[in-house]
């Protein structure tokens, strides 16, 4: 076979050249056109609707020039401000993540194909899908209103929270197990409690203690910011020194709160490693 | 041959179910977290008389509630379809900064060993400031408006996606992009035939799963003024227009769960 | 065609070097095959040649390039005229059979055309015309996380085949396929040297392999070569020198190695030159040892 110069037409049997495209994701020619074309409009559209004023984005510039020149170096004077805030934040995390798991389990169980007699687990599943709908914050705007200011409604907030999350995990779970367990421990005649002791925890065990570790990292994080709404936590004292404009304080929160989100990402991260 | 043991035998073996030092790992396990919530407990700063009445406080809420008031339903279709587009614009817009930060915090593409620090700086810190803080900081420096609330959640989104896709390209063959610079193609071509084809379908469904939170992150967005929903939503609550409130939740839920189905066919579809 | 490899050396840290002053030269056509037992340095070999690996001193000669002087764009031109067929068949799993073939290209094309897959029409021809040649025409657009190992290693041939080498490196091709895979891969290897008239350096573990179907025999024992001759040339003694004593019949596998199949039990103690099979091997070495005991 004759090595073919590159370029040159036809093969060198002198059969017709070969035909061959590229593979192509969406068959449909139309499609193919259709869709990147529909998004582009969508994309202008949208970018038309957001109605911004060039004039303050022009503006922006030099503001952010300034706030950020305020902002360091970041201020730490106020210590006894900071750790009160951080305190109470990681303790509104702390509360809310026990009682999260502690009702995650009965919800999840609810929520689970397997475990719940025909339908009736919708119910348990629409608890979960409410739970989880909303922002953190919307929550803690309603907790504030029905419960009054203060962290009781942060740790109702991110109960919410954690059960969401968890709550859906955790149901997914359930419905993965190995059924044949739970047909052992029925075939001997234990009741309903015992089947979910023996057959069913332990096989959601693991990954009840891994979604726990996760879920105190994400409460951590989240306790920081319903604050701002007025549940609690360091949330409040960032709200306000933006208000005041006390953007070296600011600073020196945020810096906090980075700090302690990827300790608790590092621990979080060792132990989950160092269970599985 | 083979008998039954005795009760004697059976007692000998003594069977446990954790070996001792396990279960002194979980007693201090157990320990550790009964102080933790003991001292959170007495530590907050709860108003007891408050906790109890809350039950009757909240159905007190909910009666308020019903049924919720949809006559405002047109504005709040068009402000919460405004609330959509600042996740989509921001999702799309975060990917520009997120691929190329992915690329230089990933060990195997990083061009060198100090930008493979900067990459997971600007991701770690992008992730660690919440969506909300980012929109507080827009406000501040560009007024308040959707354009706050974009740039929020897409700079909170590149930390999400950059990380996800930094850890899938660490992942990726080796041997495939060995193969593809013995046959002498540039550093432009390896990428695109060796490691491109291999977090394609992470990417996708990463960027998917952000779009879904970012749908979430944006309904909050106008609290703070910085766009979508959140705004409606503070003024009838402030207005104390319960019935208004609730249908603009139930509103927002509708909106939420879609965008979940959506997301989870979509990404089911590009797993393959 | 001359290669020539002048006092080649290689480290991995402070250890005792992989290579060290090691001198080859091949020249003309034909399958020269290295063996030699895990950790003598085939691989590091191989892949200094076309500087995947860079050698820490020495030089590398492909027809008066100095390829070891060479950097950057210089470099994958020159990368360009020397093909490589793998042992993990190194295919890119997620595009078709063309795709992967025409990725041979890659060192010739220009970036747009490589993205847009509008590869030249002659490039076409070629590919179609050597997956013709191995007998994978049919799967054209297939993608090739489907294909069996004995067919990965196949459009594997062809991609380097499409590179339009001056010279095919093979790193262990046949380790991961079963017996009969592997002669089939081994037979259109000396196809391609005889009728292509293109040079084929092989690392091989599979000695009767290496001796039914190479012309010539590189001994590799910790970095040097110990042994440089023909097929015949290559007997028993020649064999314990290279694999250091060890029962070459028992070379451990690589990973994921098919080669291992059932071979039958061996007649008494002495090493046969039979097949592949290191389960052969060790129940003939077990049998040796329990007769002294």
């Amino acid at each position: 076979m004759q090595a073919q110069a590159p370029g040159s037409a036809g093969t060198a049997s002198g059969r017709p050249d070969y035909r061959w495209k590229r593979p192509q994701f969406f068959t449909n020619p139309f499609v193919r056109w259709g869709v990147p074309i529909a998004g582009l409009a969508y994309l202008v559209w949208a970018t038309s609707t957001l109605s911004i004023n060039w004039n303050r984005v022009a503006a922006g510039i030099p503001r952010a020039g300034r706030i950020f020149s305020n902002a360091w170096p970041p201020d730490f004077s106020r210590s006894n401000l900071i750790i009160s805030g951080f305190t109470e934040s990681i303790q509104i995390a702390l509360l809310a993540t026990a009682l999260g798991l502690l009702i995650s389990v009965p919800i999840a169980l609810l929520a689970a194909k397997n475990i719940m007699p025909r339908g009736l687990h919708w119910f348990g599943r629409g608890i979960i899908i409410v739970a989880r709908s909303f922002h953190p914050v919307i929550v803690a705007i309603i907790f504030v209103k029905a419960v009054g200011l203060g962290p009781f409604a942060g740790v109702l907030t991110l109960t919410v929270y954690s059960l969401g999350f968890v709550g859906k995990l955790l149901a997914e779970a359930i419905e993965e197990i190995d059924e044949g367990q739970v047909e052992a421990m029925r075939a001997t005649g234990a009741g309903f409690i015992k089947v979910l002791a023996y057959a069913v925890f332990p096989q959601i065990l693991p990954r009840q203690v891994g979604l726990s570790i996760y879920q105190l990292d994400s409460n951590l994080r989240a306790s920081a910011v319903v604050g701002v709404v007025g549940a609690g936590g360091i949330g409040g004292t960032l709200m306000n020194s933006f208000r005041r404009f006390d953007y070296d304080f600011a600073l020196a929160i945020l810096l906090l709160i980075i700090a302690i989100i990827l300790v608790s990402e590092a621990i979080s991260g060792r132990l989950r490693s160092g269970l599985s | 041959m083979i008998r039954d043991p005795s009760l004697q035998e059976l007692k000998r073996y003594n069977w446990r179910r954790f070996t001792p030092a396990q279960r002194i790992g979980r007693y201090v396990a157990y320990l550790v977290t009964v102080i933790a919530l003991v001292w959170t407990i007495r530590g907050l700063d709860i108003y007891w008389p408050w906790v109890w009445d809350s039950p009757a406080q909240m159905a007190d809420l909910f009666g308020r509630m019903y049924p919720p008031d949809f006559t405002n339903m047109r504005e709040i279709l068009r402000v919460l379809m405004e609330t959509i587009n600042i996740a989509t614009l921001a999702t799309l817009m975060s990917l520009f900064f997120a691929i190329p930060t992915a690329y230089i915090a990933a060990r195997n593409t990083s061009p060198h060993p100090a930008l493979v620090w900067l990459g997971r700086f600007i991701l770690v810190s992008s992730r660690s400031v919440n969506t909300i803080i980012w929109a507080l900081l827009f406000v501040a420096i560009f007024g308040p408006g959707a354009l706050a609330g974009v740039l929020a959640v897409a700079f909170r989104s590149v930390g999400f996606i950059g990380k996800l896709m930094a850890e899938a390209v660490e992942e990726i063959d080796p041997a495939q992009v060995e193969a593809m610079k013995a046959t002498g193609a540039g550093p432009g071509k390896v990428l695109m035939y060796g490691i491109v084809p291999q977090v394609m379908p992470a990417f996708f469904a990463v960027t998917i799963l952000r779009w879904d939170i970012n749908i979430r992150e944006s309904t909050v967005l106008g609290l703070v003024g910085a766009g979508g929903i959140g705004l409606i939503l503070q003024g009838s609550i402030d207005m104390f227009a319960w019935r208004q409130v609730a249908a603009i939740l139930i509103a927002i839920m509708v909106v939420v769960v879609l965008a979940e189905i959506v997301s989870a066919w979509l990404r089911g579809k590009v797993l393959d | 065609m001359e290669l020539s490899i002048e006092n080649l050396t290689k480290s991995y840290g402070r250890g005792k070097p992989v290579l060290s002053g090691l001198n080859l030269k091949v020249d003309g056509s034909g399958i020269t095959s290295i063996i030699g037992s895990s950790g003598a340095g085939k691989s590091t070999l191989l892949r200094c040649i076309n500087r995947l690996i860079e050698p820490d001193s020495g030089t590398v000669r492909l027809n008066d390039v100095e390829l070891t002087a060479l950097k950057g764009a210089a470099l994958r031109k020159a990368r360009r005229s020397i093909g490589m067929i793998f042992q993990s068949f190194n295919l890119l799993d997620r595009l078709t059979v063309m795709e992967n073939v025409l990725a041979g290209r890659l060192g010739y094309v220009n970036f747009w055309q490589a993205s847009s897959r509008r590869y030249p029409q002659a490039d076409i021809n070629r590919a179609y015309e050597l997956l013709e040649l191995v007998g994978m025409e049919e799967f054209v657009n297939q993608r090739a996380s489907r294909l069996s190992g004995g067919q990965r290693q196949r459009v594997g041939v062809v991609r380097a085949l499409m590179q339009q080498p001056s010279i095919l490196l093979a790193d262990e091709p046949t380790a991961s396929l079963d017996p009969r895979t592997s002669l089939q891969i081994m037979e259109l290897l000396q196809d391609i040297a005889g009728n292509l008239g293109l040079p084929v350096i092989i690392n091989i573990h599979n000695v009767d392999q290496a001796r039914t179907y190479t012309d010539r025999i590189v001994g590799l024992r910790y970095g040097h070569i110990i042994f440089d001759g023909t097929p015949a040339d290559l007997d028993e003694a020649a064999l314990d020198a290279i694999y250091d004593g060890k029962d070459w019949n028992e070379e451990p596998e690589e990973p994921g190695s098919g080669n291992g199949g059932p071979t039958g039990s061996s007649s008494g103690g002495s090493r046969s030159t039979r097949g592949s099979g290191s389960s052969g091997g060790k129940d003939t070495k077990r049998e040796l040892e329990g007769a002294r005991a």
